[in-house]
């Protein structure tokens, strides 16, 4: 990318007057360093939770679903809650990744490869959820068209139900597993060429075997930059898609709380929410961990804040309208579902509404709080900007996105339509040990990513230096300010930006 | 063994201006390797544009027609249910696999073209003109059987000299490295 000419208001996205030679260094370092203590002692707590969850999930194959607190009411809880959430998450390394790219946004260069590896693993967390909940993991091929012999005698083939969204969401997620993890990879390759020469021994051959060989020619860059424009072109609509889909699973039902024509568009503005806040958990503690302070500023912080800002408010505003439809739809199953159990709180809404209080109203109200009610704090510039903040607002909003896809699924489905089935479902230790062990398995292969992969995307952020590097800018803002241009008498870069570097 | 000069430059800006001035000159350039995609550099060497994305499109278009004629063949042809008489071949409820998989096998075809065309393999014999190309240093390469006089050879490298090349080296390769006008699109 050519050095443009960049608005004086704009921050740096690359600070500390780095050079070529530093960026190689600065993101090479801790691949090539020995690990740290603190990396031993964090791989070990994730690996402990990693156990845990393979433990549970051998023991509700071993003994069958019925080791979870489901029951013939409730057939779908914590599962496809977390699957719905680790889906989420990964939403959000596509959009950075895809759209942004299409957008030609800049502050992509320093988070994308790290949230793009987010992506991979979650999908992996979520895939597991479904196939677990098969019950009979080892028939799951069955889920694939092919021609077989199920029909009955010879060739006769049973084949699934083309028009079921959950046959659609085996396409949707396995594709965008697939197209995420090339995509990803593609993008690794010069940079693995980087770590390679520099170094030597058996680390320069694993290096290369990983580079494909990969020596950056003019031809080959050309064929990089098509790759990669078309890969994101294809990938915006396929993230669009694929938390449609999901959205499908309920959407398509004629459950009441499920059977909205909303849910794709919601659904969608709550996976790129959630997927920030888990990019900004993460993000946040790796660029003081590694020591990417100059790479992931506080202008990449504040710009996800406010991705966070605005999907944040779709989602509230989703929230609104569902409530005001079930109203006005004049259905009174649906009426009940949000009346009696969701909203309804012991406090104020159940006495106002003069109906007991739901059974998780909790859950409700934790949803509401975490994702509509505090991510406004982020309308000021001062809370975007800050990391402490952000990292509070970032777990909050964990929370909160959790919360939503427990308040969709099981206060729907916990009380249907004959009174005589209705039920509480609590989850047992099993369906516990499964969620804490995807956290665990997250957690492992992001810091082993951390260790042995390049977390920011090397080559791409040389690419924006000279455009985004902080001394070129304040050089153009003297060279603006000597041609007689306008004095913003900022350096280069916007007031907060000028005001944080003093203090 | 082949031989090639190395012209070594510290920025995108001096690599570019002197391949496009070598090149109106008429000098013979082997290729250029740089760190980051430096943006017209593909155009100055007389790069011809790639092909991949009509490869993306073809492999996306065997992607729709696999999904659509699959569905169709099972749920029209070979085993016809009826739901609420709603038709067998039922097209809206078609298109999320269609689309999928149309992305699917676009995108796979794509990346697989993409390794082939540049002969990608995890047991590659990597014979890189320069350790730095791939960090900080911008190179400019001529095959050096282009350049079979020592007269010329002193000529080009004092030609580098004036165009802004902070060093120059020859490296020997075991391996023949295609240039840009050898490569396939």
């Amino acid at each position: 990318m050519s050095a443009g000419y960049t608005s004086p208001v704009r921050d740096p996205l690359i600070t500390g007057s780095k050079t070529y030679t530093d960026i190689s260094n600065d993101i090479c370092g801790p691949v090539e360093s020995a690990p740290t203590p603190m990396f031993i002692i964090g791989f070990l707590i994730s690996a402990t939770f990693a156990v845990i969850g393979v433990l549970s999930i051998a023991w509700t194959i071993w003994k069958g679903i019925g080791t979870w607190g489901l029951n013939k009411t409730i057939g779908w809880a914590w599962d496809i809650t977390n699957f719905v959430w680790w889906v989420g998450i990964g939403h959000a390394g596509t959009l950075i990744s895809a759209i942004l790219l299409i957008f030609r946004q800049k502050w992509r260069t320093g988070v994308n490869r790290a949230a793009e590896a987010m992506t991979i693993f979650a999908v992996i967390c979520a895939g597991l959820f479904p196939l677990i909940h098969m019950g009979r993991l080892w028939n799951g091929f069955f889920i694939f068209p092919y021609p077989n012999s199920r029909g009955g005698e010879g060739l006769n083939s049973l084949w699934p139900n083309f028009n079921s969204p959950l046959l659609w969401d085996v396409f949707a997620i396995s594709t965008y597993f697939t197209v995420s993890l090339l995509f990803w990879y593609s993008g690794l390759l010069p940079d693995f060429a980087t770590i390679r020469d520099r170094a030597t021994g058996i680390r320069r051959k694993i290096y290369n075997a990983l580079s494909f060989g990969w020596t950056g020619t003019a031809k080959q860059w050309q064929r990089f930059e098509s790759l990669a424009l078309i890969l994101a072109g294809l990938c915006t609509p396929l993230v669009l898609s694929v938390h449609s889909i999901v959205s499908f699973d309920f959407a398509t039902s004629v459950i009441p709380g499920w059977h909205t024509t909303i849910f794709p568009p919601y659904f969608v503005a709550g996976a790129i929410f959630s997927g920030f806040a888990m990019v900004l958990t993460l993000m946040l503690i790796a660029r003081v961990v590694m020591g990417l302070k100059d790479y992931i500023t506080i202008a990449h912080i504040e710009s996800m804040n406010k991705v966070i800002l605005m999907t944040g408010s779709i989602v509230g505003v989703a929230y609104l309208t569902e409530l005001f439809m079930a109203f006005y739809s004049g259905n009174v199953y649906e009426q009940f579902v949000f009346q009696n159990n969701r909203i309804a709180d012991p406090v104020i809404f159940g006495p106002l509404m003069g109906v007991e209080p739901a059974p998780y109203w909790w859950a409700y109200w934790a949803m509401m709080t975490c994702n509509v009610i505090s991510p406004q704090i982020f309308w000021f510039k001062k809370m975007r900007r800050n990391i402490a903040v952000t990292f509070i607002m970032s777990i909050f909003i964990n929370i909160g996105m959790w919360f939503e896809r427990f308040v969709i699924i099981v206060t729907s489905v916990h009380r249907d339509f004959i009174p005589s089935s209705w039920s509480y479902y609590s989850p047992t230790w099993v369906e516990v040990g499964i969620y804490v062990g995807t956290m665990g398995i997250f957690m492992t292969l992001f810091l082993l990513f951390c260790k042995f992969f390049p977390v920011v995307a090397i080559a791409e952020v040389k690419s924006i230096l000279k455009s985004m590097g902080d001394q070129y800018l304040a050089k153009q803002a003297e060279e603006d300010k000597a041609e007689g241009g306008i004095d913003y008498g900022l350096g280069g870069a916007s007031p907060a930006y000028r005001k944080d570097k003093e203090n | 063994m082949h031989r090639y000069l190395v012209g070594l430059f510290d920025d995108e800006e001096p690599l570019l201006a002197a391949v496009r001035s070598l090149k109106k000159e008429g000098v013979k350039i082997h290729d250029a390797v740089t760190p980051f995609p430096v943006h017209g550099l593909e155009h100055a060497l007389g790069c011809k544009e790639t092909k991949l994305h009509t490869v993306g499109f073809l492999f996306g278009a065997f992607g729709t027609t696999l999904a659509l004629s699959v569905m169709t063949l099972a749920s029209v042809v070979d085993w016809p249910n009826n739901f609420g008489g709603k038709p067998a071949f039922a097209l809206p409820s078609f298109i999320p696999i269609t689309f999928e998989l149309t992305v699917l096998c676009a995108s796979i075809g794509m990346v697989v073209t993409f390794y082939l065309r540049n002969g990608f393999s995890v047991f590659a014999d990597t014979e890189v003109y320069d350790e730095r190309l791939t960090s900080d240093r911008f190179g400019v390469i001529f095959n050096l059987a282009d350049f079979e006089s020592e007269s010329d050879q002193e000529m080009l490298v004092s030609k580098l000299r004036a165009l802004g090349v902070v060093e120059t080296k020859i490296r020997e390769t075991r391996n023949y490295k295609p240039n840009y006008d050898e490569q396939a699109s």
